[in-house]
């Protein structure tokens, strides 16, 4: 029953190159590294694309088995596109079971769709596990800002972001110490039907929402007091600056796209 | 009740980087009636601890026994059990939810299928007895009352389950002088009108020292101390190092015999100190 327990933001702590490197770089990589998967039309390109993807793996310590999490809610989303691809494209037969006939050409295509997936998510979950939430919308805030002169209120959006991200273990832990008072109190939130589950609900929802605004009502106490007023002429005490490390992660980068583009167009 | 609780230890996030172990190898047994001090600076454990001893922490190594019985099985027996153990949280009054505060305070006794009549006929007596105006409170929302009396309905709201054995984690954190002795007269009440043990945790030496008949001392979630008010409160030096202190009647005493006046040190109030002072100086 430990709710502390549920990892979000799924950070995990280290020193690394990887974590170190500013997270402009970090989020403009994972972007680039996300496209170059689509650009992807042979095995070869994946060969790639997967031994970039490990090698940043092993230098940032992270170990696999958070990333195999990462995969386990869309494990679902992989086996139907491969049972789909498997099936349903027409072309030379291998295997034939009934009404459903595996081709090779399905066979192809349904290992590099799953590739593809795992490679997307293995790719987008190492950016969170490799950079703090709060540092991520800092990056984003920064990234956004160009837009500004559009009306896109980027610091605004950002700040949310930061304040949603950071009281996201508050809330939960005020959740599950709700759940231990009213549990020590004899309620169940375990047992019953849907509409008792529901009503049994109403005993932590309530103080729990009482908690939130409580909580809201502090930190925008706390933060006016502090004369905060927005994002205008706003200055930070951590500024980003690209390093020496992001240039030479640049330049990896250059070459890793170089690479795909090159696979794409002019081999075999 | 006896409970008792053996080589307990509790690791949070166990297999994870941010693994940490909160209690290790505990020992010890709480006798039936008496009143437990849990004392250990923040961080000690001693939340951790009293969430093990009804059950809503389940021990990663040892047991806890109530009478017998682990309170962390699945068993009717063990159902049973638990429920004779209150526990109020620091805080308790977060936990409010219902429309008034009757219904609040009957919240538990319905959880263990007792009747409406029942149910208000406890829930009456527990206001009564955390010193509330039954009669008065029992229709307006808890949300419009103070402080100090949200507390005493949350207080009541477990109360009112009529337990075997209470057990309070700072019950008087964040409340002012006045409302602190309420509630520490409180639990005075409580005792001389139930047959109850009672394990109260607190910062507060003054408080452990008035009330209890048993100390337990806890650091980084070991228990390096145990024994009755005046044998733990006589080792100042071994408390200071814990980052605790003595009562304030005891730190004077131990002061004035330092300077060479022939007090006794074993003092924990300040009543026992005045009397004292008035033998010697009188």
């Amino acid at each position: 029953m430990a709710i502390k327990d549920i990892t979000l933001g799924q950070y995990f702590p280290g020193e690394s190159p990887v974590h170190r490197l500013d997270p402009r770089t970090k989020i403009i990589g994972t972007f680039v590294f996300l496209i170059s998967l689509f650009l992807v039309d042979r095995f070869l390109g994946f060969a790639l694309a997967g031994s970039f993807l490990m090698a940043l793996i092993l230098s940032s310590g992270v170990p696999f088995r958070f990333l195999f999490r990462g995969l386990k809610p869309i494990l679902f989303l992989i086996v139907f596109t491969m049972l789909i691809n498997l099936f349903m494209t027409s072309g030379t037969e291998l295997v034939r079971l009934g009404p459903l006939a595996v081709t090779e050409e399905g066979l192809y295509r349904a290992t590099f769709m799953a590739l593809r997936l795992v490679l997307l998510i293995f790719g987008s979950s190492l950016l969170t596990l490799v950079t703090k939430p709060i540092t991520l919308t800092d990056g984003m805030e920064r990234l956004m800002s160009p837009f500004n002169r559009v009306g896109l209120p980027s610091h605004e959006l950002a700040m949310m972001m930061t304040i949603a991200l950071r009281f996201i273990p508050t809330l939960l832990d005020e959740t599950d110490k709700i759940m231990k008072a009213q549990t020590a109190r004899g309620a169940d939130f375990e047992s019953g039907n849907l509409f008792r589950r529901a009503k049994g609900l109403i005993p932590l929802l309530v103080p729990l929402f009482v908690s939130a605004f409580r909580i809201a009502a502090d930190l925008a106490m706390a933060m006016e007091s502090r004369c905060y007023r927005g994002g205008q002429g706003r200055t930070r005490m951590n500024g980003m600056a690209f390093g020496r490390r992001d240039a030479l992660a640049a330049g990896v980068l250059v070459l890793y796209a170089a690479g795909t583009l090159y696979l794409r167009s002019w081999i075999g | 009740m006896r409970i008792e609780v053996k080589d307990l230890t509790h690791i949070y996030s166990e297999g994870m980087p941010f693994e940490t172990v909160a209690i290790r190898q505990v020992n010890f047994t709480v006798e039936p009636g008496s009143f437990v001090g849990l004392i250990g600076h923040t961080g000690s454990g001693k939340s951790t601890l009293i969430q093990h001893l009804n059950g809503l922490l389940k021990p990663v190594e040892g047991s806890v026994l109530a009478d017998g019985v682990d309170v962390c099985e699945k068993s009717e027996a063990s159902r049973n059990v638990r429920r004779k153990i209150g526990l109020v949280f620091q805080y308790p009054e977060y936990q409010l939810f219902e429309e008034t505060v009757l219904k609040d305070v009957c919240f538990g006794p319905k959880n263990l299928g007792l009747s409406q009549d029942v149910c208000e006929e406890r829930s009456f007596h527990a206001l009564n007895l955390v010193g509330l105006d039954a009669e008065g409170v029992k229709d307006r929302s808890p949300f419009s009352l103070s402080g100090g009396e949200k507390r005493r309905v949350a207080i009541a709201g477990v109360l009112a389950m009529d337990p075997e054995v209470l057990i309070l984690d700072e019950p008087t954190a964040g409340l002012d002088p006045k409302g602190h002795n309420d509630v520490l007269e409180m639990i005075q009440n409580i005792r001389r009108s139930r047959e109850l043990t009672i394990i109260l945790v607190s910062h507060n030496m003054d408080d452990i020292a008035r009330l209890a008949d048993h100390v337990l001392v806890m650091e980084d979630g070991a228990l390096v101390m145990e024994g009755s008010p005046k044998s733990i409160f006589a080792q100042e030096e071994k408390l200071r190092d814990l980052g605790l202190a003595v009562p304030s009647a005891t730190a004077l005493m131990q002061r004035l015999a330092r300077q060479g006046y022939p007090v006794r040190t074993d003092i924990l109030t300040a009543a026992e100190a005045e009397e004292e002072i008035i033998r010697i100086f009188g």
